[in-house]
């Protein structure tokens, strides 16, 4: 049944600083709201049980790409229409324009946000699993300060994940480390557009003289967490990419993730499209 | 509890002020409070894109979107689409090449299909396929959706 709308409250900060000194007075009663495409579905269904939000869609603080030698710096209000049309996102980090570019339609693309993308902590988010192979970091802020920490590591459990009443997250940094890297980014869905992903598959890899020099690899809606699979990954280093080395890594995948039957798909599909992704990826590295 | 806040924006080009609640959706307010009933609910979760409006320049689905989200803000309604008496190219390419059937889609197909050619006058066939993407057709007429789009910009 529809929420009762009487019941919530959004409220509109005036600056971030506004946003953290609310968030810290009243632990744990005011969460943040930003652009509503996760959120609104619940409220829309009755399953909205939190009540109080802070409206942080109009802080400028928390938006902007920015690039420097090093690193690509993104607000985590930065949304999937600005993802899709960065010029050095597209060149250095397709991976996530293309998550970015098969999260819905343009209208959930205009409105969704990395950082909402990241604490709404879906299994089956489509940005994730881009992220963390790119060796993502995010920073929380707080009135107590800021903090960066890996984004790998971040999601503890099914919604879980290390961020305190007090914290917001402000930032995504990715180091501009994708010379000469091979992206594969795979969601697979219902149908093309507008489909939540029964199995997303996102990796980069490197060879060197026929071998495996680097790869990482990365499932989603396979598991409470999008995995990145590092057995898997140290499996395969050093590792010539032909059919032996393919089985066993397929192998590893395997005591990795822990699919499960749900609305969108079975246990059974998941495992066997996620070993196929796998194998096709490394195959892309075989030339 | 009141949580009532006067929330003030543009729609159609004409200034308006309203008290609402901050968490309410602007489809809601656009057909119920301001009698601009060319907004269609489908889905209510973002799916169909039958809701669509531009805000600022953007499509969005309007039942994903508070009111506390639309302060100062530019909405653009089917309503506000066609300039006086004269549709617009989008609207006319629709009923000359058949792009409506029940109708409940076809506003939120108008939108985004303005929006496209607003962004992109020059759309490929995939622009086209992507930019209605978020939109769906329970009558299934895509076809003549899509060819009243190919119509409208080559006109």
């Amino acid at each position: 049944m529809r929420a009762f709308i009487p019941n919530y409250q959004l409220t509109t900060p005036a600056s971030l600083a506004e946003a953290l000194t609310l968030l810290e007075s009243e632990p744990g009663v005011w969460k943040p709201f930003a652009g509503g495409t996760d959120l609104m579905v619940l409220l829309e269904a009755g399953r909205l049980a939190h009540r109080n939000y802070i409206n942080i869609w109009g802080l400028n603080e928390l938006r902007g790409i920015e690039a420097t030698d090093t690193h690509v710096t993104l607000g985590a209000l930065t949304t999937y229409t600005e993802v899709q049309t960065n010029p050095i996102l597209r060149r250095e980090f397709p991976m996530l324009c293309q998550a970015a570019s098969e999260t819905g339609g343009l209208a959930i693309q205009n409105r969704g946000t990395l950082g909402g993308n990241i604490v709404n902590a879906s299994p089956a988010a489509d940005s994730p699993p881009a992220l963390l192979a790119y060796d993502a970091e995010i920073e929380l802020v707080s009135n107590r300060g800021s903090r960066w920490l890996p984004y790998q590591g971040f999601h503890t459990g099914y919604k879980q994940m290390h961020i305190d009443p007090d914290e917001l997250l402000a930032r995504i940094r990715l180091p501009r480390n994708t010379a000469g890297l091979t992206h594969y980014y795979r969601k697979v869905g219902t149908r093309k557009a507008q489909a939540i992903s029964k199995v997303c598959f996102a990796a980069v890899g490197k060879t060197g003289q026929g071998k495996l020099m680097e790869t990482r690899i990365v499932v989603g809606s396979v598991a409470p967490i999008v995995v990145r699979c590092v057995q898997t990954e140290a499996a395969l280093r050093g590792q010539r990419p032909d059919e032996e080395t393919i089985a066993a890594a397929c192998a590893s995948l395997v005591r990795e993730i822990s699919p499960i039957d749900d609305i969108r798909s079975t246990a059974k599909y998941r495992l066997q499209v996620a070993k196929n992704l796998l194998a096709d990826f490394l195959a892309t590295l075989r030339t | 509890m009141n949580n009532r806040h006067t929330v003030e924006f543009k729609v159609n080009g004409e200034a308006r002020s309203l008290e609402v609640f901050s968490m309410a959706r602007l489809l809601d307010v656009l057909r119920e409070q301001l009698q601009l009933t060319g907004t269609k609910e489908g889905c209510g979760e973002g799916e169909c894109g039958a809701c669509t409006v531009i805000i600022d320049g953007q499509i969005v689905n309007s039942c994903l979107v508070p009111m506390a989200q639309v302060n100062g803000c530019e909405i653009t309604t089917i309503e506000g689409v066609a300039g006086g008496d004269q549709l617009h190219a989008v609207q006319q390419a629709f009923i000359d090449h058949g792009g409506a059937q029940c109708g409940i889609c076809t506003p939120g197909m108008v939108l985004a299909a303005v929006d496209l050619l607003n962004r992109n006058p020059e759309p490929t066939e995939h622009d086209i396929r992507n930019g209605l993407a978020g939109n769906l057709c329970r009558c299934t007429g895509y076809m003549k959706i899509f060819e009243s789009v190919v119509r409208a910009y080559k006109k």
